[in-house]
């Protein structure tokens, strides 16, 4: 039984949370608002809010400088293969501790959550010693892998805990079935865990995109992605307010746009299953 | 064919023993009941059958030759699962035909055999939906079709009718026992419910503790039963037990009769008790009768519409043929 | 249960994921500790032989490591605080009926999709610059001096920035947490007597308490590792170098590699005392 509510309680909920919300919301709106301006504009004291010149010259601007699009492009390949082979590889683990789990089962998932606590800079120069070793420094391949591993851990619990809500009956069927053990995955588990798989995807696509310590540290011009060019304006003759809100706006707008999609399971992936 | 024999057969988890070596016979074209409370083994035995577990030792033979080895899909064998185990994403034809599939057989036949089940289970309309648009009991009818089309050696049900509510139950038994007298097929069907056992099975094997405790039809189960656990496990109302002078008086530990083997009378009878509560049915009425010096109350049944009620003494007469007598084992004296 | 075939399959499908998570850990571990051991500058002579435990008492032993320590403390402590408190209220807020509950979560929510590199140079350069940002603006109309920001008040600045990004994680599991607990025990409260504080101390919060310990543990193990927002704000002066930062100084910037790794061991001792913790608490879960 819901609650009966007064409107007058329901209003004051609503002034106070729109305004809250929109207080924390303010730094992106403000980005995003100032992307549209002039340089002048956008440090003009008082500030502008709406009434300015809408442009969209510095898109074209920061696009035709700094090549965004290699940025953004290297972005899609890293966050996206990593996520892929991170899936590949789990998929069939999951399999396993989800429905022949052993005695050994709960210390191996745990085991791998705690490699995903292993704190990156404890490893820098070690990774970074075999990267200069294998010539993967800078490149796409080498941060799709490291990327694969930090995100590993959290693919194999999510899938695992979403395997756990399946009926190991239903596999047994297929079983029973004539089913080998590969049509068992690929057209009876797989298909009825899209909707888990879906989100682990997503979750893992958004973490790989905002990763930005690997990034950072192993990439320079050629593989970086948005994360790095980012911090390229950083460097005190990158300071235009307007162009810097642009590139900005161009690196989260896609992550905004999938993270709205994927805030339950962005829960059910960072607590491990802990809350639900 | 569907001849299976259980030589051996063992099952331990661990350090624990669920089954302990056990034979047993299963004649091809039999329906077998596997009956007992929960947790007596009695699933366990039949996902051994099915080869959805290993045995730890003894073999399994099916028509003559060595199962034990063989996995699950290439035993010849259909299962049933109680939560109906179907594929939510696949339509009800894609459900029946997919071990026709996963065996490779041509389209006409597969098509030629789903229509046919289909027919047989009234489930033609419902074809193109998926199981989350049927009832309960469509969906009972989907995974028995799923293992009818595979045209197997045996059929195993896993506590097929425990997820219905109890009308469709005893129509899906009516349905089922249909079934077997159609297909003369071997069936193995486990469940924790004695009525299914009595009405359905051609054979009960009754367990407890993964022991067999006896084996034999409904009617011997209930006219001879071998111990007390069987005794009290088959008919309904379970069968009374009394211990101490009755029982002495008979030579026996205890001695049990069955509420329908008891003659109620108002005024005289051998013993004398209180009523306590009593149900009324309608067809029959069952009284409660406290007996002095017994803990239990003692279960009897009546004719639908009888005079007494609630606190009135009542003599019992039980018949004096149909009194079983136990000795301090269980065992029953003959 | 199940069969001896299926458990050997089981196990051949987990031997991926486990030999690639084993080699990602027990490499780099392993040389992490090698370099430790070693007196070890790749650009001023390369590996100079073996010093036993001195990197590990000389990084101990560094002005710059217990300043570094308590900056740690501080921001990590800090920032839990923030993202706790406020994550409470803005879950308690979320859950009562309101127009536009699903906006205002989108709102609350849109910090932690932002990158952190976005995130930290929008509030150095638009929000915190002393000439240009918005707070200078906001200070001179009520006529006061701009604040330096990231100079004057430097690791609140990170504080805040930090807390703005972890906010939305919190108060997406509280929220989550909160929308779990059965509304009927609250009306049986309110029936027994018990004040809105009350009821929020005797029921609310023992129920959120899991999920408080959850979101604790999580963050400070992020925490413990934030890089990009120092990279990008500070570079680790104006004493706001955490332990992270100094490592990743001692190892990349002055190329002192021994060194770095003895702080490394450190830092990966320290995340894993807070693990432990965190799963002592998911694997109980797991059993349930």
């Amino acid at each position: 039984m819901a609650r009966a509510v007064t409107n007058q309680r329901k209003t004051v909920n609503t002034v106070v949370a729109w305004a809250i919300g929109l207080l924390i919301f303010f730094p992106v709106l403000w980005t995003v608002l100032t992307s549209f301006k002039t340089e002048a504009e956008a440090i003009a004291d008082p500030p502008l809010f709406f009434f300015f010149n809408w442009t969209l010259e510095n898109y074209s601007v920061v696009q035709e400088r700094s090549d965004y699009m290699r940025y953004l492009w290297n972005s899609v390949v890293i966050a996206g293969c990593s996520t892929l082979v991170g899936i590949v590889v789990a998929i069939p683990a999951a399999w396993s501790m989800a429905f022949v789990p052993s005695r050994r089962t709960k210390d191996v998932l745990l085991w791998m959550l705690s490699t995903k606590m292993l704190p990156a800079v404890g490893v820098l120069y070690p990774i970074y010693l075999i990267f200069i070793e294998l010539g993967l420094l800078d490149t796409r391949v080498g941060l799709v892998i490291v990327m694969m591993l930090i995100n590993l851990p959290i693919i194999v619990w999510m899938l695992y805990t979403y395997f756990r809500e399946i009926p190991g009956e239903i596999l047994e069927a297929a079983r029973m079935d004539g089913a080998p053990l590969r049509n068992e995955i690929v057209y009876v588990l797989t298909p009825m865990a899209v909707p888990g798989i879906a989100s682990t995807v997503l979750l893992n696509f958004i973490l790989a995109w905002n990763e930005a310590f690997w990034t950072l540290n192993l990439t320079a011009a050629k593989a970086g992605p948005l994360t790095a060019f980012i911090a390229s304006y950083s460097s005190p003759e990158g300071l235009f307010y307007a162009k810097l809100s642009a590139a900005s706006t161009m690196a989260i707008a896609p992550i905004l746009i999938l993270g709205w999609f994927s805030q339950k399971q962005l829960v059910r992936g960072l607590t491990f299953g802990a809350v639900k | 064919m569907g001849r299976i024999v259980l030589d051996k057969v063992e099952k331990n988890f661990g350090e624990v023993t669920v089954i302990p070596p056990l034979d047993l016979e299963i004649e091809d074209g039999e329906f077998v009941v596997f009956v007992g409370p929960s947790g007596c083994g009695k699933s366990t035995l039949l996902r051994l059958i099915a080869g959805l577990e290993d045995v730890t030792g003894g073999a399994i033979r099916i028509d003559g030759e060595d199962a034990t080895a063989v996995p699950p899909a290439k035993r010849g064998l259909a299962m049933v699962f109680q939560s109906y185990a179907l594929y939510p994403h696949m339509t009800v034809r894609k459900n029946i035909s997919f071990p026709l599939r996963m065996a490779k057989l041509d389209k006409a036949e597969q098509d030629r055999r789903v229509e046919q089940a289909a027919a047989v289970l009234n489930l033609t309309e419902y074809l193109d939906r998926r199981p989350g648009q049927l009832s309960g009991g469509q969906r009972q009818r989907v995974a028995i079709g799923r293992a009818i089309v595979r045209e197997p050696g045996a059929f195993l049900f896993d506590e097929p009718l425990s997820n219905l509510d109890a009308a469709l139950r005893v129509g899906m038994r009516l349905e089922i026992s249909e079934l077997h007298e159609r297909l003369k097929t071997t069936m193995i069907y486990v469940t924790h419910d004695q009525v299914e056992a009595m009405t359905m099975a051609d054979k009960i094997v009754v367990l407890q503790a993964g022991r067999i405790e006896q084996v034999g039809s409904p009617l011997e189960l209930y006219r001879a039963p071998r111990n007390r656990f069987v005794a009290g496990f088959i008919g309904s109302p379970k069968m009374n037990f009394l211990e101490g002078p009755e029982a002495a008086k008979r030579d026996a530990q205890t001695i049990g009769v069955r509420p329908e083997h008891i003659a109620p009378s108002p005024s005289e009878g051998m013993w004398k008790g209180r009523i306590g509560v009593s149900e009324h049915l309608g067809s029959d009425t069952f009284f409660h009768v406290h007996m002095e010096g017994y803990a239990n109350p003692i279960t009897v049944r009546s004719g639908g519409e009888v005079a007494m009620h609630h606190g009135d003494t009542i003599y019992l007469t039980p018949d004096a043929e149909r009194i079983y007598r136990f000795d301090d084992k269980g065992l029953r004296i003959v | 249960m199940a069969t001896e075939h299926s458990r050997s399959a089981a196990r051949l499908m987990m031997a991926p994921a486990v030999f690639l998570l084993l080699v990602w850990m027990l490499v780099p571990l392993t040389m992490t500790l090698y370099f430790s051991l070693k007196r070890y500058l790749p650009l001023r002579g390369g590996d100079l032989g073996w010093v036993g435990l001195d990197n590990y008492v000389r990084f101990v032993t560094s002005s710059s490591f217990w300043p570094s320590v308590q900056t740690t403390l501080i921001i990590v402590g800090g920032v839990l605080l923030i993202t706790v408190v406020l994550g409470v209220f803005l879950a308690l807020l979320l859950d009562q009926p309101m127009w536009g509950q699903g906006i205002v979560r989108i709102l609350v929510i849109a910090p932690f999709f932002v990158m952190p590199t976005v995130s930290a140079l929008v509030w150095k350069n638009m929000l915190m610059d002393p000439v240009n940002g918005l707070f200078a603006h906001l200070w001179k109309f009520f006529g006061l001096a701009p604040v330096e920001w990231l100079s004057q008040a430097p690791i609140f600045s990170i504080v805040l920035i930090v807390s703005w990004q972890w906010l939305p994680f919190a108060t997406l599991i509280l929220l989550t947490a909160m929308q779990s607990l059965d509304s009927e025990q609250l009306e049986a409260a309110e029936m027994d007597g018990a004040s809105p504080f009350a009821r929020f101390g005797h029921i609310v919060l023992p129920h959120l308490g899991q999920a408080i310990t959850i979101v604790i543990l999580i963050q400070t193990i992020f925490l413990l590792s934030i890089f990009a927002e120092i990279f990008v704000t500070t570079q680790g002066s104006f004493g706001t170098r955490t332990l992270t930062y100094l490592i990743f100084q001692r190892v990349l910037e002055s190329q002192n590699v021994g060194l770095g790794s003895a702080g490394g061991v450190y830092a990966i001792i320290l995340a894993n005392i807070v693990a432990l913790f965190l799963m002592r608490i998911v694997g109980k879960n797991l059993d349930a």
